[in-house]
C-alpha cells in the first residue's frame, strides 16, 4: 500500500557521491589519522613494557593514590604474563587518539548548545541518533569511506563517543550558578571573559565527567573495531570468535576490562581535587600565610 | 542642588507573550493576573519611576514576586528594559551599545547579589579585584584595590583564603568589597543581607551603616524586611506585583500607610526603631523667656496645669528649667526677672535624630516633657509621654491613594 521510500538508497548515493567529489578529503583524514595512530603505537610499544608499568603505577599514586597505583601494577604484570602487552598498547593508542578528537569537537559544541538555543535544539536529535544506532552501522560508510584497517576503526570510534562530551558539557554550563554568571557580567565582563573565568572553571567537573564518558565508550568500541583489522585487543577478541577459541577470548576480554578500569579510576576524579593539587595548594597556603606579614611590615 | 545620580522614569519589563498588547492592558491598569491570561505575558515591573541623589541610601521594598530583584537587574540591563528610561549621571543606559554598557558597569555600577557570587575557584582578593582585572587595570593597582576594599570590610587577614572557606558573613563581605574596590558611584544591592542569620545580619547593616556614613555611596537596596528598609533607607520604595504602591521616608510610610498592603506591613514594623524624637516632637505647650516675670510664668503654669516650664534665651536655646516651687519662692522674696536661682528643675535632652527605643526610658521622668534639641542646644519640641503611647499603640490613620 504504501510504496518504499528510497531512504537507505538515497544514503547510499550519498557515500558514492562524497567518494567521487572529495576523495583527497577522506584520503588527507586518513593519512592523518594512520600517522597519529601508528607514532602513539609506537611511543608506547617501543620501551619495554616494565618502563610503562612504573610510569603509569607513579601516575595513578599521584591522581588517584596508593589503591589505584597498586591495581595498575598487579593489571600491568598479568597482561604481560599474558603476552597481550603490545595489543593492549595498540587498543589504548586508539582509543586516546579517539578520545582526544571526539573531546575536541564535543566539548566545543557543547559550549554552542548551552549558548545558543537553536544549536541545543539542533544537536540533540544527532546526538540521539549517534548513541542509538546500532555501532556496526558506523561500520559500514567508515569501510567505504576509509578502507579496511585502524582508521575506520578509529572514525567509528569517535563519532560513537562524542554525545556524551557534548551532553555532559553543556548540563555542565547550564547548571553554572546563574548569579555568578550575572556579577561577572554587573562587572562588565565580555561573553568570552564570563565562558573562560567563570562557566568553563565551574563546569570542569560535570565536563570531565564527559571526557571519563568519552573515553569508555571509545574503549567499548575498540573491539568492534577490531572487526575492521585495526590491530590490538579487539583483534584477539574477534579471531577468539571467530576460532571458538575460549582461552584466547576471555583472556584478550580480560585485558579489556583491565584497560577500563584503569582508565576509568584514573579519569573518573579529573575535574575535582587530585592527590597532587591538594599538596600544592596546602603548601602555597602554608607559604603565602608565612609571607603575610612582610607588606604590613613595611608599612608600618 | 546637584542632578540625581540615577534617574529611573516609566521603567517596565514584560517576560514572554505578546509584549505589545500586554504593555497596553497594563497602562491602562489592567492586573497582572489578568494581562497574564489574555496575553501569555508577565509584567514583572511596571512604570516604576524614581530618583536616587548622590549619597542617598534608597531601598525598594517587596515581597516575593513583586519585581523587586527585576526591578533591579533592569537598573543595570542584566535584564533588558521592555520600556522606560534609566539614567545615571544624566546618560540613559539603553542608548549603549554593548561596549559601552560594559565600561559604564565596570566603573559606574557595582553589584552586591543575594547568594555572595563570588567565583569559587579564586581567593578572596582575586575575587575582590575581580572589577579591575576586568578593565585590565596593572597587577600592583589590583591588589592595592582589593586589599584596601578588604580592610575597609574587616576581611583583609582572610585575603588568601578561598570563599568556601568562609562563613556566609564573610562572603557577603568579600561581595561587598568586590564592589567597593571597583571605584563605582552607584551600588546596587539584590537582598544582600537575606541569607544571612538575624545576628550576622545586623552586624553586616551596622557595617554598611558605617561604609555609608565614610564612603557616600548612591546606593539601591533591594529587600523584603521592611525593619531592615526602614533601619537602612533614606527614602523606600513600597513594590506591589511591579508598580510603585508608595515612596516616601521610613517614618512618612509609617505615619500613613498607601493602602492594606502597606499597612500590614508596617504592623509588624518596630516602631521604636523607627520613630525618632523629631518624628514624634510637638510644640511645647509654654515656654519661658530668661528674664520673664516669676509672677507671669507661676500663673501660666497654674493655667496649663504643669509643675515647670523649659526656659529660653533670645535665641531659643534652652537655659533650664523653672520649676513651680522655685517660681513662688522667688514671687514672695520680690524678685521680678527669671534668672539661674529659678532654675532648679530636672530634665532631660535627646537630639532630633534620635530613636524612641533610645530614649523612651527618659520621658515622663521629669516635671517638664523630654526635650528635643538641635545640634546649637536650641528646643525644637518637647515629645510628652501621651505622645509616645500614641505613636507606638495607635493604628495609623490611613492615607487614601492619589
Amino acid at each position: 500500500m504504501i510504496p518504499h521510500v528510497p531512504l537507505g538508497r538515497g544514503v547510499s548515493d550519498l557515500v558514492d557521491w562524497l567518494l567521487a567529489t572529495v576523495p583527497w578529503l577522506f584520503d588527507a583524514v586518513s593519512a592523518v589519522m594512520q600517522v597519529l595512530v601508528d607514532g602513539l603505537t609506537d611511543a608506547l610499544v617501543t620501551p619495554p613494557p616494565v618502563a610503562w608499568i612504573v610510569v603509569a603505577t607513579l601516575l595513578a599514586l599521584l591522581v588517584r593514590g596508593p589503591w589505584l597505583a597498586l591495581y595498575t601494577l598487579l593489571a600491568g604484570l598479568l597482561i604481560v604474563s599474558l603476552e597481550l602487552w603490545a595489543e593492549t598498547m595498540q587498543t589504548l593508542a586508539l582509543v586516546l587518539v579517539a578520545a582526544v578528537i571526539a573531546t575536541a569537537i564535543g566539548v566545543p559544541l557543547g559550549v554552542l548548545a548551552a549558548r545558543h538555543r537553536a544549536v541545543s535544539v539542533a544537536v540533540r536529535p544527532v546526538l540521539d541518533f549517534m548513541q542509538t544506532t546500532p555501532v556496526f552501522v558506523y561500520l559500514i560508510p567508515a569501510v567505504f569511506f576509509f578502507g579496511v584497517g585502524v582508521v575506520p576503526g578509529v572514525v567509528a570510534t569517535i563519532l560513537f563517543a562524542i554525545p556524551p562530551g557534548v551532553r555532559l558539557t553543556e548540563l555542565g554550563i547550564r547548571q553554572v550558578d546563574r548569579e555568578v554568571v550575572e556579577a561577572a557580567q554587573a562587572f562588565g565582563s565580555r561573553p568570552g571573559q564570563v565562558l573562560r573565568e567563570v562557566q568553563l572553571p565551574l563546569a570542569l567537573p560535570s565536563i570531565m565527567a564527559g571526557v571519563n564518558q568519552v573515553i569508555m565508550l571509545a574503549l567499548s568500541m575498540v573491539v568492534t573495531a577490531g572487526l575492521l583489522g585495526a590491530a590490538g585487543l579487539g583483534a584477539v577478541v574477534v579471531r577468539a570468535v571467530t576460532q571458538l577459541d575460549v582461552a584466547s577470548g576471555v583472556e584478550g576480554g580480560l585485558a579489556v576490562v583491565l584497560l577500563a578500569i584503569f582508565l576509568d579510576r584514573l579519569t573518573a576524579t579529573l575535574g575535582h581535587e587530585t592527590a597532587v593539587s591538594r599538596l600544592l595548594r596546602a603548601r602555597t597556603r602554608r607559604s603565602a600565610s608565612r609571607a603575610e606579614p612582610a607588606p604590613s611590615a613595611a608599612v608600618g | 542642588m546637584t542632578p540625581p545620580v540615577l534617574r529611573v522614569s516609566g521603567l517596565t519589563k514584560v517576560f514572554g507573550g505578546r509584549e505589545r498588547e500586554a504593555l497596553e492592558l497594563a497602562a491602562q491598569g489592567v492586573g497582572r493576573a489578568e494581562v497574564l491570561r489574555r496575553t501569555g505575558a508577565t509584567v514583572a515591573v511596571h512604570d516604576v519611576s524614581f530618583a536616587v541623589e548622590r549619597g542617598e541610601l534608597f531601598v525598594v521594598m517587596g515581597l516575593s514576586g513583586s519585581g523587586k530583584s527585576t526591578l533591579v537587574r533592569l537598573l543595570n540591563r542584566l535584564i533588558e528594559p521592555s520600556a522606560g528610561t534609566v539614567e545615571i549621571d544624566g546618560r540613559d543606559l539603553r542608548a549603549l551599545g554593548d561596549a559601552e554598557l560594559r565600561t559604564v558597569r565596570n566603573e559606574k555600577i557595582s553589584m552586591v547579589f543575594q547568594h555572595f557570587a563570588l567565583l569559587p575557584h579564586r581567593t578572596v582578593r582575586e575575587n575582590a579585584a575581580y572589577a579591575l582585572k576586568v578593565r585590565g587595570a596593572p597587577a600592583a593597582e589590583q591588589r592595592e584595590r582589593a586589599d584596601w576594599a578588604l580592610e575597609t570590610v574587616g576581611l583583609l587577614d582572610r585575603a588568601g583564603a578561598r570563599p568556601d572557606e568562609l562563613s556566609g558573613g564573610m562572603r557577603q563581605r568579600v561581595g561587598l568589597a568586590r564592589a567597593l574596590a571597583a571605584d563605582s558611584e552607584v551600588l546596587l544591592m539584590d537582598e544582600p543581607f537575606s541569607a544571612l542569620d538575624p545576628l550576622i545580619r545586623r552586624d553586616m547593616q551596622d557595617l554598611l551603616e558605617r561604609l555609608q556614613s565614610e564612603l557616600s555611596k548612591t546606593i539601591v537596596f533591594i529587600t523584603h524586611d521592611l525593619n531592615e528598609a526602614m533601619r537602612l533607607g533614606d527614602r523606600i520604595l513600597m513594590l506591589k506585583d511591579g508598580r510603585t504602591v508608595q515612596l516616601g521616608t521610613g517614618p512618612e510610610i509609617i505615619a500613613a500607610p498607601a493602602d492594606d498592603y502597606v499597612a500590614d506591613f508596617t504592623s509588624d514594623v518596630d516602631r521604636t526603631r523607627v520613630l525618632t524624637a523629631g518624628d514624634l516632637a510637638r510644640e511645647p505647650r509654654l515656654t519661658a523667656r530668661l528674664g520673664a516675670d516669676p509672677g507671669d510664668v507661676l500663673r501660666s503654669l497654674a493655667a496649663a496645669d504643669a509643675d515647670g516650664v523649659y526656659v529660653l534665651d533670645d535665641d531659643r536655646r534652652l537655659v533650664g528649667v523653672a520649676r513651680d516651687d522655685l517660681l513662688a519662692r522667688a514671687v514672695q522674696e520680690g524678685r521680678t526677672t527669671l534668672g539661674p536661682q529659678e532654675l532648679g528643675g530636672d530634665h532631660a535632652t535627646v537630639p532630633a535624630g534620635t530613636p524612641v527605643n533610645q530614649f523612651v526610658h527618659l520621658v515622663g521622668r521629669h516635671v517638664v516633657p523630654l526635650g528635643v534639641v538641635d545640634d546649637g542646644g536650641r528646643l525644637l519640641g518637647v515629645v510628652p509621654r501621651a505622645a509616645v503611647l500614641d505613636a507606638l499603640s495607635a493604628v495609623p490613620a490611613r492615607r487614601s491613594t492619589p
